[in-house]
């Protein structure tokens, strides 16, 4: 089978074994078909919220109180940063032998999404000062458990970038360490599909 | 830090009273049951020493075909508990007219919540992933499911859910709030105690099984078939495979949503489905109910399956209506997602809404009267056999056209109004359920157990199991729909209407015969395993099958084919047998590449039910620990890359020479004679 041919489809995995690009097709397939039921997950948690915005106020703060646009321009512009560094590492996997672009990258990747979650906790605390605890009304449990589900998200992504890291440095699990990242680059880009949702519905809608 | 913060901090709400005995005989005698049973398993294997064996032929297993077996088993030993507690709960209903009757109000209570999240979550949902786990692969022409050590983590993980349930009847107490689990009443003003934690935690570890499971089936049937078998000649049980490994993916979630907010709701004090503070039931109603219907038609599509290889194998004729039959069970995967409101018709949205989804209901009535026509057809001019697995298809089209009747009626609003949560209801899915599902299970365990074993079960216990399943349903059940109809609600403990005694204790008896169906299928199994040389089918086809699981030794080696066949029509395995290739050696082996045995799906498993059951009783430096172990779990094996061990091509080469010598020097019976000592495995259509 040619190189061609055993390519996967997309970004791929670059210079590497023909097992590898074999190996490649059912487990990207399998990721994809994960992060479709990842991503209902995502969509009931927003409807849920939508729902608690409208009658579960309760007599508590409503979305255009608990929302910070520059927060989550800030917060927007972090994770779209991201997503495009990491963007940068897969082509590096793909494009060049050299592994210190790839690490770099990613490494800015970590960075970036560090910071996210460091803005996010920011508002957390904020919104803690301020009385706006989840346990006062239904809409800031579901404003709570929506952000902290993405966030929890993003968390489990840098666990798995150290664990990369790590792994990267081991030898006999080159394959496989290619075939994970491209799979938490899959993860980390839903990740920025889904706050743009949470963008839209939360805070821009809570601003208005 | 005095004593008592000592005590929380490292045993939470665990106390000593929570253990045994409990406050009244019956739960006690049932506590002693599961604790003599541990024992019991435990003693038998130190004495007969098979612990090494269990490990590591099983347990550790990643093989599809042991995980399936080892799926089925706790359908089975969950199927013994449930039917037990239904029995108790006949009972009570029966004798509890202007009486107490034999049980508690809360223990009858916890009776019917743990019956149904039984029946469903740890009896119906294994099964049915056991079967597909066993046969799918085999059907496609695969080496394994795509993921094995996923498969093994789903598989542990449900078995951690089984095992928290089970735990509950000996520490502490169940869940009261129904397999449901509505809000309010589930919400901690309510129910302060553990027994919902008990059922969040368990339910939530087997959904997390099942979504991984299902995206773990969907992926080896899109990725893993034999070079030519496109989707369209698949048989009708793949098919179903895929379409409930769909439903797996997308409605599992809605229910792993709903529990963890509730959970939120009940341990940080959220305000999701409360009553105070802008919490709303409903929402945990859509939620619920966006995962429970679906889940109707993942319990049903797999028997659909069965059914539909069972009818066509047992009339000796191709399936009528084949791609009808693929059709029409996609149009019932899709139209399961948009009927889920018809669960609460009477909460209270406006009459348009309730309109539609009750034609959407309705609507799924039309692909179903499809597959009935079809199986119909399919044994219209066939040379019918009535095995076992057969008598129990055509009880199953019987009663199933009743519920479905039943069901129609109920889709509508105004009629739903006045009979619903009432036994009516009850009558209803019990109609689709027990002649659906577990039937459609029963017969997938009688007609694929001498493929997995080598060696057929006894017919006449499995005629008097059919007998005593069938008696013992219709005259459970049919009498529920009058008692609806006369006004008798469901999760009664105890009424005050004297002309209910009747058909309450029909009912009774028919619980008894369903007791009875449950025992003789264990008879069947223990009379089979003693007689298994005289039942042997070591060449693999007692049926005269159609697909490919036929056509490999029983039971198949580890590799399932020494050498992937080229399909080319559907009914891949008849097309081989009439050209006379089925059994013909192949011109060159290769070496094959399987996984290697593991036991960190075990110790994940193992893991979560530390997690759960920690959680349960707010152990928090537990919980913490049996989560860091299953994520560790899983990592430490990302670090290993030794995943696999290879079959060399000549022992693949000397066990298939020795497989297909043995398959051309066995005299062929008749497949009307199928049931006769002479089949060994080899039975034909009669030339």
């Amino acid at each position: 089978m040619s190189d061609q041919q055993s390519l996967h489809a997309g970004v791929n995995i670059g210079r590497t074994d023909p097992e590898a690009h074999e190996e490649a097709g059912p487990v990207m397939f399998g990721f994809w078909v994960f992060l479709m039921s990842d991503l209902v997950l995502f969509a009931l948690l927003l409807a849920t919220y939508s729902a608690m915005s409208l009658h579960g106020i309760a007599g508590g703060p409503t979305p255009k109180d608990v929302t910070d646009l520059k927060s989550a321009g800030i917060e927007t512009a972090l994770l779209l940063a991201s997503s495009f560094t990491f963007g940068m590492a897969s082509l590096a996997q793909k494009y060049r032998d050299d592994r210190a672009p790839m690490v770099a990258w990613m490494v800015a990747t970590a960075l970036l999404g560090i910071a996210f979650l460091g803005f996010e906790a920011r508002d957390f605390v904020k919104l803690a000062e301020e009385g706006h605890m989840p346990q006062r009304s239904g809409f800031l449990s579901a404003h709570f458990t929506l952000l902290g589900c993405h966030g929890l998200h993003v968390s489990a992504g840098l666990v798995w970038m150290a664990v990369l890291f790590v792994q990267m440095r081991v030898p006999g699990l080159e394959r496989l360490v290619r075939l994970r990242i491209m799979r938490l680059a899959l993860f980390w880009h839903m990740l920025d599909v889904v706050w743009i949702a949470i963008l839209t519905f939360v805070f821009l809608y809570g601003a208005a | 830090m005095n004593t008592h913060d000592l005590t929380y901090w490292l045993f939470g709400n665990l106390r000593w009273s929570d253990f045994p005995p409990k406050s009244d005989l019956i739960a006690t005698g049932a506590a002693s049951l599961v604790i003599l049973g541990a024992l019991g398993v435990v003693v038998l294997l130190t004495v007969t020493r098979r612990w090494r064996w269990l490990w590591s032929e099983w347990l550790t297993s990643l093989d599809h075909k042991k995980i399936g077996i080892m799926y089925i088993v706790i359908a089975f030993v969950m199927l013994a508990r449930a039917v037990v507690e239904a029995a108790l709960m006949r009972t009570q209903q029966a004798v509890a007219i202007n009486a107490p009757g034999v049980v508690s109000p809360e223990h009858f209570a916890q009776l019917f919540t743990t019956h149904g999240s039984v029946m469903i979550f740890f009896m119906a949902m294994p099964f049915l992933s056991g079967i597909i786990n066993y046969v799918m692969p085999l059907q496609i022409g695969a080496r394994d499911l795509t993921f094995p050590f996923m498969n093994a983590v789903g598989l542990w993980l449900t078995g951690a859910g089984a095992a928290l349930v089970m735990v509950s009847l000996v520490i502490g107490k169940f869940s009261i709030g129904g397999w449901s689990g509505y809000p309010p009443f589930t919400e901690l003003p309510f129910s302060p105690g553990e027994g919902v934690d008990y059922w969040i935690w368990a339910v939530t570890l087997s959904s997390l099984g099942t979504t991984l499971t299902g995206i773990n089936f969907a992926v080896t049937l899109y990725k893993e078939r034999a070079p030519g078998m496109r989707l369209f000649r698949l048989p009708l049980f793949a098919w179903t495979s895929l379409c409930t490994a769909i439903l797996m993916i997308f409605a599992m979630p809605p229910l792993t949503v709903a529990t963890a907010l509730l959970a939120l709701d009940r341990y940080a004090g959220f305000h999701f489905f409360t009553n105070d503070l802008g919490g709303n039931m409903m929402n945990y109603a859509n939620l619920f109910w966006l995962f429970g219907h679906p889940e109707v038609y993942i319990l049903i599509l797999p028997a659909f399956g069965i059914w539909s290889e069972v009818i066509s194998t047992f009339s000796g004729k191709r399936l009528y209506g084949y791609k009808s039959m693929v059709f029409a069970v996609m149009c019932i995967a899709v139209l399961s997602f948009t009927v889920w409101l018809h669960h609460f018709f009477t909460m209270g949205q406006s009459a348009n809404v309730n309109a539609v989804f009750g034609i959407a209901t309705m609507l799924i009535g039309i692909p179903t009267g499809v597959k009935v026509y079809d199986w119909l057809l399919t044994m219209y001019g066939g040379r019918l056999r009535l095995t076992a697995p057969m008598l129990f298809a055509v009880t199953f089209l019987f009663c199933f056209v009743l519920g479905g009747l039943s069901g129609i009626i109920l889709a509508n609003p105004p009629v739903d109004f006045s009979v619903h949560n009432s036994l009516f209801l009850v009558a209803h899915f019990h109609n689709m359920l027990i002649p659906g599902t577990l039937f459609g299970m029963i017969a997938g365990y009688m007609f694929w157990f001498p493929k997995a074993f080598g060696f057929r079960l006894e017919e006449t216990w499995g005629r008097i199991a059919w007998g005593c399943w069938s008696a013992g349903f219709l005259l459970a059940f049919l009498p529920l729909y009058m008692l609806g109809l006369f006004g008798m609600m469901r999760r009664t403990a105890e009424t005050f209407r004297a002309e209910y005694a009747p058909w309450l204790w029909t009912a009774w008896g028919g619980a008894g015969l369903i007791v009875c169906g449950l025992g003789a299928l264990i008879v069947q199994l223990i009379v089979s395993i003693r007689r298994r040389e005289a039942l042997a089918v070591p060449v693999g086809d007692p049926w005269d099958g159609h697909s490919l699981e036929w056509w490999t030794s029983s039971p198949p080696p580890e590799y399932n084919f020494a050498v992937l066949p080229k399909i080319e029509e559907t009914e891949a395995f008849t097309a081989m047998k009439r050209r006379g290739r089925a059994y013909e050696s192949p011109e060159d082996y290769a070496d094959i590449t399987m996984p290697k045995h593991t036991g960190l799906p075990v110790m994940i498993g193992a893991a979560g039910f530390v997690c759960a059951f920690a959680l349960t009783w707010h152990i928090w430096w537990a919980a913490a620990l049996g989560l860091l172990a299953m994520w560790g779990g899983v990592v430490a094996r990302s670090f290993r890359s030794d995943f696999e061990h290879v079959i060399p091509a000549a022992q693949i080469e000397r066990e298939n020479e020795a497989w297909l010598a043995r398959a051309r020097a066995t005299t062929p019976v008749d497949r009307f004679a199928e049931l006769d000592p002479a089949n060994r495995g080899k039975a034909v259509e009669r030339q």
